[in-house]
């Protein structure tokens, strides 16, 4: 009974003991053990900088899909790569505005939706001017899908829309830009050598993200029908679903309509194509899945040459405690006991490496952070990261401080002592 | 205060039967230990005298369970070693045995006090606070009070082997082996370890030392005499003590 209980008891005592005479040995090795870690630092430092990356990269994309809105669809004209449509000419291709007229009615899970026309072109007031402002045609109903507030003024109306009055509503940066007041509510500015009545300041898209650079900060929002009777240009338009999870009946809703208005025969393929936020994050996790798979090879080679650092540098530390294994033999330590103390260190050092190499992550993450408009403001190190790091660590500690471990404990006590 | 209790004062601790220990050196084989019948009863005092290369430490090894012999048996408390794993015979050495080097075996790093600790580490059922005291009061045992916190080289060869001494009893061991313990000492300095041999001797502690030296061997009361691997004479010099007197009467 009382041996049975003995055991684990001895076994926890020699564990702390075994815990301290790692720690003593490689601070007695400070320099040594700094080296033979480098490896495995490396290995975790990447891993932990490269998984910070991305979460803050995944992180951001989110954030960005919520303000952007998971519901929405965009529709988007597009040449087919087959098929007779393959030549045809660009004004098949190409939106026509009464393509879209009872589309709310056949389309029952779309709750909205907006044509939309964008163009680049140079603003000015007075002497001031914008060179490639983004200048969008928008129906009344972009308010309802953009969750873009007007700040000063008036959003569009139907008014706007029908008469195709020359109104614009204006970001604020293209407000400063031009140094307008702050109340710039009924000033003209020109676009494209017309001049449209200001009627309002819509807020700025969401700044630094993914999306909202891709599109200039500088925007003119005009009515579509103003747009499209001075141009017509082409269109696009962007749907909203009325619940997230009708996205899916809302598109095939939305093919059918759209291949009716648009006059495709059975066999025809798609002259347009739907495209869902979804989408986006499904390639965003594919690219990141590819980056984590080459950060990991990445990693395991590093790691592996870090192993075997720790083996090499286990088996010089037996080498030169021969004696010692001899006498802690001598004085009745167990071939396990011998057994745990090296596997310990091993993995003492190796956890010591992982360490190091978080808190190095740590840095490189906080670096990363730091880089303008890269989308990795929002890089941190998940939890989860540090445990893996740690898990590998001690498992490298394990596999590689294994064999120097055994080889310590069939050490013969005999021969052990005789050793100079 | 580590005085035993004598009742059974005819005890035998170690008993050999025909010991065989046998080198393989190329093709050559060596007898380093050639048919060994040896007992040694509880607080005999045992020196070993022998020519170079006569087997006195091949004896000592396997005496310590440090080593297997070839052929033959071993009892140690009427327990067969012969058959004990390696794990096994550690524990027979942890438990029952208490080895002394000639070249001490300090580790270096490790003060005095951790020195003698070591064997504990080993033991279970051990708390760092009873390895504490024990060590510290098998430091006292051997007359090191004041070198508690000392390292290796900052003490004197014959500390040094005190404080060995003082390791290899701090396990309270049947028996205590010492391979030449005064071999590294100069003739004054090991006139003081032999003193502590002696008081340990007193005290009930069964002792078998492997010497060189005449001087160091009067100390003991049996000697035998090793040559080719065989025990050649065995006499006993000191006050016969078949039937010792009660120990607790002259210690003060
Ligand atoms: N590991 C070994 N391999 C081969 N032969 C050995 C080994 N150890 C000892 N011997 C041989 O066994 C014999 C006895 O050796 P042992 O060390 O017991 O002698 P000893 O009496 O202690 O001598 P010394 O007084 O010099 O210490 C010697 O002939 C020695 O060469
Ligand atoms: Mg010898």
């Amino acid at each position: 009974m009382i041996r049975l209980l003995a055991t684990p008891l001895l076994f926890v005592a020699l564990l702390l003991q075994s815990i301290r005479l790692a720690l003593g040995q490689i601070w007695a090795n400070k320099m040594r053990s700094t080296l033979t870690t480098i490896g495995i630092v490396i290995g975790v430092a990447a891993v932990t900088a490269v998984i910070a990356a991305l979460t803050g990269l995944r992180a951001k994309v989110l954030k960005e899909f919520e303000t952007f809105g998971t519901n929405k669809i965009f529709i988007i004209p597009h040449w087919p790569r087959e098929g007779k449509f393959r030549h045809f000419n660009w004004r098949h291709i190409r939106f026509m505005p009464k393509q879209f007229e009872n589309l709310l009615e056949r389309c029952p899970s779309i709750e909205d939706y907006t044509l939309m026309t964008e163009r680049s072109l140079t603003v000015y007031h007075g002497v001031q001017n914008i060179e490639g402002a983004s200048i969008n045609g928008i129906n009344p109903s972009w308010h309802r899908i953009e969750n873009r507030s007007v700040i000063i003024g008036r959003p569009f109306t139907l008014m706007d829309e029908e008469h195709g009055w020359q109104v614009c509503l204006i970001t604020p940066d293209v407000r400063d830009e031009l140094r307008l007041d702050r109340d710039c509510i009924g000033k003209r500015i020109v676009v494209g050598r017309r001049s449209f009545e200001i009627v309002g300041v819509v807020e700025g898209r969401v700044k630094g993200g993914m999306f909202g650079d891709m599109g200039s900060s500088k925007e003119v929002f005009i009515p579509f029908e103003t747009a499209w009777r001075l141009w017509e240009p082409w269109i696009y338009a962007v749907a909203s679903c009325r619940e997230p999870e009708l996205s899916k009946e809302a598109q095939a809703e939305l093919r059918f309509y759209l291949r009716q208005t648009r006059r495709l025969g059975p066999g025809d393929p798609d002259t347009f194509r739907l495209e869902v936020i979804e989408e986006y994050l499904k390639s965003f996790n594919k690219v990141a899945m590819a980056i984590t798979a080459v950060a990991g090879g990445v990693v395991g080679i590093s790691l592996l040459v870090g192993g075997v650092g720790i083996m090499n540098i286990m088996l010089v530390s037996v080498s030169e405690r021969t004696r010692e294994i001899g006498l802690r033999k001598a004085v009745g330590a167990k071939p396990s006991a011998i057994l745990l103390q090296f596997l310990v260190e091993a993995i003492v050092l190796c956890l010591f490496g992982g360490l190091l190499g978080i808190l190095i992550g740590q840095g490189m993450t906080s670096m990363i952070a730091k880089i303008p408009n890269s989308g990795l403001d929002m890089a941190y190190i998940p939890l989860w990261a540090v445990g893996l790091s740690f898990g590998f660590a001690a498992t490298v500690g394990v596999f590689f401080g294994m064999f120097p471990a055994i080889k310590a404990a069939r050490l013969d006590p005999i021969e052990a002592l005789r050793h100079e | 205060m580590q005085t035993m209790p004598q009742e059974k004062t005819d005890r035998t601790v170690i008993r050999l039967q025909d010991v065989r220990r046998i080198y393989k050196v190329g093709v050559e084989r060596i007898h380093a230990l050639d048919g060994i019948d040896l007992d040694i009863r509880k607080n005999e005092y045992v020196a070993v005298m022998g020519p170079s290369g006569s087997g006195k430490s091949t004896l000592m090894n396997i005496l310590g369970c440090l080593d297997r012999c070839t052929s033959g048996t071993y009892e140690l408390n009427g327990r067969n070693t012969t058959r004990l794993s390696s794990g096994g015979l550690a524990h027979v050495r942890n438990t029952q045995i208490g080895f002394v080097f000639q070249s001490f075996e300090l580790l270096p790093r490790l003060n005095a006090l951790k020195n003698v600790e070591l064997s504990l580490i080993y033991a279970a059922g051990t708390t760092w606070l009873s390895r504490r005291t024990r060590a510290r009061e098998t430091l006292v045992r051997v007359g090191l009070t004041e070198r508690v916190k000392h390292r290796p080289n900052q003490l004197s060869g014959g500390e040094k082997q005190r404080v060995a001494i003082a390791r290899a009893l701090s396990n309270n061991p049947s028996i205590l082996l010492a391979d030449e313990p005064t071999g590294n000492l100069d003739t004054k300095t090991s006139e003081g370890v032999m003193k502590l041999f002696d008081q340990l001797h007193r005290e009930g502690q069964t002792i078998i030392i492997v010497t060189h030296e005449e001087h160091v061997a009067r100390h003991a009361e049996r000697i035998l005499q090793m040559r080719d691997g065989q025990i050649i004479s065995d006499e006993r010099t000191g006050p016969n003590r078949v039937t010792p007197p009660s120990q607790e009467a002259h210690h003060e």
